[in-house]
């Protein structure tokens, strides 16, 4: 084995060595390492970009650049007229990777597709605990286990889920790193041997790109899989530098140390820019900042001093102040990248004078309030203290006095869901699969109220349209009702939506084909590099 | 001096459990739920709040838990990473070679240029070298060592392009770890340019992590030599007419050197407290970093484990120091 792997190691040694002209590396100076190699076991974007992006691929996928689902191994799938049944219909002769540690004898099918749920929903499956502590936190998250009735293969080339209800977000699950599919036979032949918990240190799959080595909290190595069923990607080795400081990610990349670099200081950005050896793309991340009033408690149950108080709110200064340039005003619970996003809403005006006469007129005098500030630092709010003090800001100008509070991170997110919390919060949301159902039922559904409801909400107008949209499996229709769903959300302003991060991705001009992942990811599919 | 040795060793058991009581408790003190923040924004339902808790063995009283740790211990178990649900020896021993390397490179640096800068400060005393050298040690000394490194990187590896920005080797070379440390895998590997290529990544992290040793140990020196400086027998052998070379080498120095020597030990705790800053600068794959995610991320296993782990280093190089030290004084022997 060690030979093996020494010889390995050389060969890929002397094919970097060998120069540019027959082997291309691109190097990434990603934030932070892997948890595992396992997607389905953990719920961090890093762990996701290390694992399900280059190594795996699942049974649809999302468009590279967008929310939009389409095939991945499944190469056609079918919804029933009662939307219980997905029939997905795999794609034939799609090879696994073959590594120093594993030869495959046999191409994708069925078997892997249950392999891959089954683990996940069953207790007794024998891969169920392979680690300790495993514990499935997406699937579980998604709501999964009460989702699906029964997996069947229906023979080698299809496979049946049956749904306890009718789910249209179910298919964007299927796009979700949980999904992401592992090989059986390489599982039993980790059983035989043992060394069960290799699934989660050497992983296999179908990906764009095979592991071949990983180095703790310093490197990551990955070789284009060469028979991938898409075509070999343009670059031969893909190596992610783990480094964790963002000044010294910098400095790399302008060392030429390495071609990409995700999430720069807001401060360098223009510098980054303004260098004319760097490309920085941008793009609004998949998240919401909001402040969310407690609509159960006087005086925040009434309409007239929610919308008072969202106008009072600056949000120009806040994006200036937090943010520092790298946010977007938020005006809809659900962030611009998302299909179904209403364009033609109009956000509540800056305007402290008719804040105050709103006020006046709702018979509200000497308000005070609490808002609570979070003590972690989120893309959505980089510095929830300083909004804070903003807000307290904005809002004495109109007259209202604010307390600002905050607990431990863990105390927070669980204080806040109570009914009788007191005082407005500040949260955020980062989407999980992209769709809108994600958003607006998870956040402000009736069924969320004294959970992730933070403004303990529940308007039957907007639930009804959004409990509808559930059940309908045609886009076109239910981005309509969902359209319609943020006019009710506007209306009845149960949050001050404040903003939607910038996420800025810096890399050399030679790097060609990236595309930026709505979903916050980062893929190397497709990129290569100018000679 | 086997007897010396021997209660040297005994007193290791109650400091051991001590740190472990220590160690348990202090990050379950800290406020926070490491179930909780798992799952993060997203939440979870009670049920599956409770099912975790009982999986994770959270739910018995805190007594039971800690012995069952104690127990776990002694069968050579440090328990399971919560958050990436590895073994925390297995990451220890992946992540310790790193750390010891880095910090051997800086002790040793601290050492080699601290002693003799602190003698050559005590000879002169009050010259213009004297101040230089410990207005340098104070100024080594209260450095911000963050801000320290990344000054580094700018000017030697931005500006002018010395140094290697991080890592501990270029991408270039790869091969399969065999002791951990970089200088001698790299030497075994047999690739041209490897070694070179670890030493030059070694440059800065190593000067960044030595500056305060080095301070401590260049004052600590200077001031242990001007006391033995005064003292009668050097007098004495002054007046006999010794050589000064031989004066301050050989009487005064080894006299000079036991207070030095148990600041150089000190001096292993401050390395590791600094190897948190320097691994994160330099993108070094050690131990101190693994330390702060996981206190931050409330990996009870992880952070237990591992401050008892680098604990017991430190007992450990303590116990050396104070052997060492019998050696260079024979009156502690007895």
């Amino acid at each position: 084995m060690n030979t093996k792997l020494t010889f390995a190691a050389a060969l890929l040694a002397a094919t970097m060595l060998s120069g540019a002209a027959s082997a291309k590396t691109l190097v990434y100076c990603s934030e932070g390492s892997p948890e595992g190699f396992d997607p389905a076991l953990y719920t961090a974007g890093t762990t996701f970009d290390a694992s399900s992006k280059p190594v795996y691929n699942r049974l649809v996928q999302f468009e590279p650049g967008t929310t939009n689902v389409v095939p991945g191994l499944a190469e056609s799938w079918e919804v029933s007229d009662d939307g219980l049944e997905y029939t997905f219909h795999l794609r034939e002769d799609v090879n696994f990777h073959t590594t120093d540690f594993y030869t495959p004898t046999r191409t994708f099918n069925a078997d892997d597709v249950l392999f891959s749920f089954e683990r996940q929903l069953s207790e007794d499956h024998p891969y169920n605990a392979y680690v300790e502590g495993a514990s499935w936190e997406y699937f579980n998250a998604m709501s999964m286990p009460d989702l699906l009735k029964s997996i069947e293969k229906v023979d080698d080339m299809t496979v049946k889920f049956v749904l306890t209800r009718p789910e249209a977000p179910f298919i964007a699950n299927m796009a979700m790193d949980f999904a992401s599919i592992l090989s059986k036979e390489y599982a039993d032949q980790l059983s035989e041997s043992g060394s069960e918990s290799d699934l989660n240190q050497k992983p296999v799959g179908t990906g764009p790109f095979q592991f071949v080595a990983y180095q703790p909290d310093a490197v990551i190595r990955y070789q284009a899989h060469p028979d991938y069923w898409d075509g070999k990607e343009p670059i031969d080795d893909l190596v992610f530098a783990i480094t964790t400081d963002a000044s010294v990610r910098q400095q790399k990349l302008l060392a030429g140390e390495c071609h990409v670099m995700p999430y720069p200081n807001p401060a360098d950005i223009e510098s980054l820019k303004s260098n004319d050896q760097l490309t920085v793309m941008q793009q609004e991340g998949l998240n919401v900042g909001y402040l969310a009033y407690n609509t159960q408690q006087e005086p925040f149950d009434k309409v007239e001093v929610r919308k008072a108080l969202n106008m009072a709110i600056n949000k120009e200064a806040i994006l200036d102040a937090v943010f520092q340039g790298a946010g977007q005003i938020a005006k809809n619970p659900i962030p611009p990248t998302m299909w179904s996003y209403n364009e033609e809403i109009e956000d509540d005006p800056y305007d402290p004078e008719a804040a105050k006469q709103m006020l006046e007129e709702a018979g509200v005098t000497d308000l005070s309030m609490k808002v609570w500030a979070m003590p972690v630092q989120r893309p959505y709010n980089p510095n929830a203290r300083r909004m804070a003090e903003l807000i307290q800001e904005d809002f004495s100008q109109i007259g209202v006095d604010v307390e600002i509070v905050s607990y431990e991170w863990g105390e927070y997110l669980e204080r806040s869901k109570a009914v009788d919390r007191d005082g407005a919060v500040l949260l955020g949301w980062t989407g999980d699969n992209g769709d809108p159902d994600n958003f607006l039922a998870v956040l402000l559904g009736c069924d969320a109220v004294g959970g992730a409801n933070r403004a303990q909400w529940c308007n039957e107008e907007f639930n009804n349209l959004v409990q509808e949209a559930k059940t309908l499996s045609s886009q076109e229709e239910r981005a309509d009702l969902y359209e319609q769903a943020q006019v009710v959300f506007k209306r009845e302003a149960p949050w001050a939506t404040i903003a939607h991060s910038v996420v800025f991705m810096p890399m050399l001009k030679e790097v060609t084909g990236y595309k930026m992942d709505p979903l916050g990811g980062h893929s190397f599919e497709g990129v290569d590099i100018a000679e | 001096m086997f007897r010396f040795l021997f209660s040297r060793l005994a007193l290791l058991i109650p400091t051991f459990i001590g740190v472990s009581i220590v160690a348990f408790s202090f990050i379950r003190l800290l406020p926070g739920d490491p179930i909780m923040l798992l799952a993060g924004e997203r939440g979870m339902t009670e049920e599956r709040y409770q099912q975790l808790q009982s999986t994770m063995g959270f739910d018995r009283p805190l007594v039971v838990q800690y012995f069952n740790y104690l127990l776990d211990l002694l069968q050579g178990d440090f328990g399971t990473s919560i958050v990436t649900k590895r073994p925390v020896l297995q990451e220890f021993f992946t992540l310790f070679p790193a750390t010891l390397e880095l910090s051997f490179c800086a002790i040793v640096l601290a050492v080699v240029i601290g002693v003799p800068v602190g003698m050559l400060a005590a000879v002169r005393r009050g010259s213009w070298l004297d101040q230089t050298i410990m207005g340098s040690a104070l100024v080594g000394y209260s450095m911000p060592i963050f801000w320290w490194g990344l000054l580094l990187i700018i000017l030697f590896s931005g500006v002018l392009g010395w140094t290697p920005v991080s890592g501990r080797i270029s991408l270039l070379y790869y091969f399969p770890p065999v002791t951990g440390f970089m200088l001698i895998d790299s030497l075994l590997s047999g690739q041209d340019g490897a070694f070179k290529s670890a030493a030059s990544h070694l440059i800065l992290p190593t000067v960044v992590l030595a500056t305060i040793p080095l301070a401590v140990i260049a004052r600590q020196t200077r001031s242990a030599m001007l006391e033995v400086l005064g003292e009668d027998y050097v007098r004495t052998a002054r007046a006999k007419g010794l050589p000064p070379r031989r004066v301050i080498g050989l009487h005064a120095l080894r006299n000079a050197l036991i207070p030095v020597i148990t600041t150089i030990g000190l001096q292993v705790g401050v390395l590791l407290a600094g190897a948190i800053l320097t691994e994160t600068i330099f993108s070094w794959p050690g131990i101190g970093k693994w330390m702060v995610d996981s206190v931050f991320k409330r990996d009870y296993a992880v952070v237990q484990g591992g401050l008892l782990l680098i604990a017991g280093i430190i007992m450990i190089v303590n116990l050396i120091v104070d052997v060492l030290y019998g050696l260079v004084n024979p009156r502690i022997r007895h």
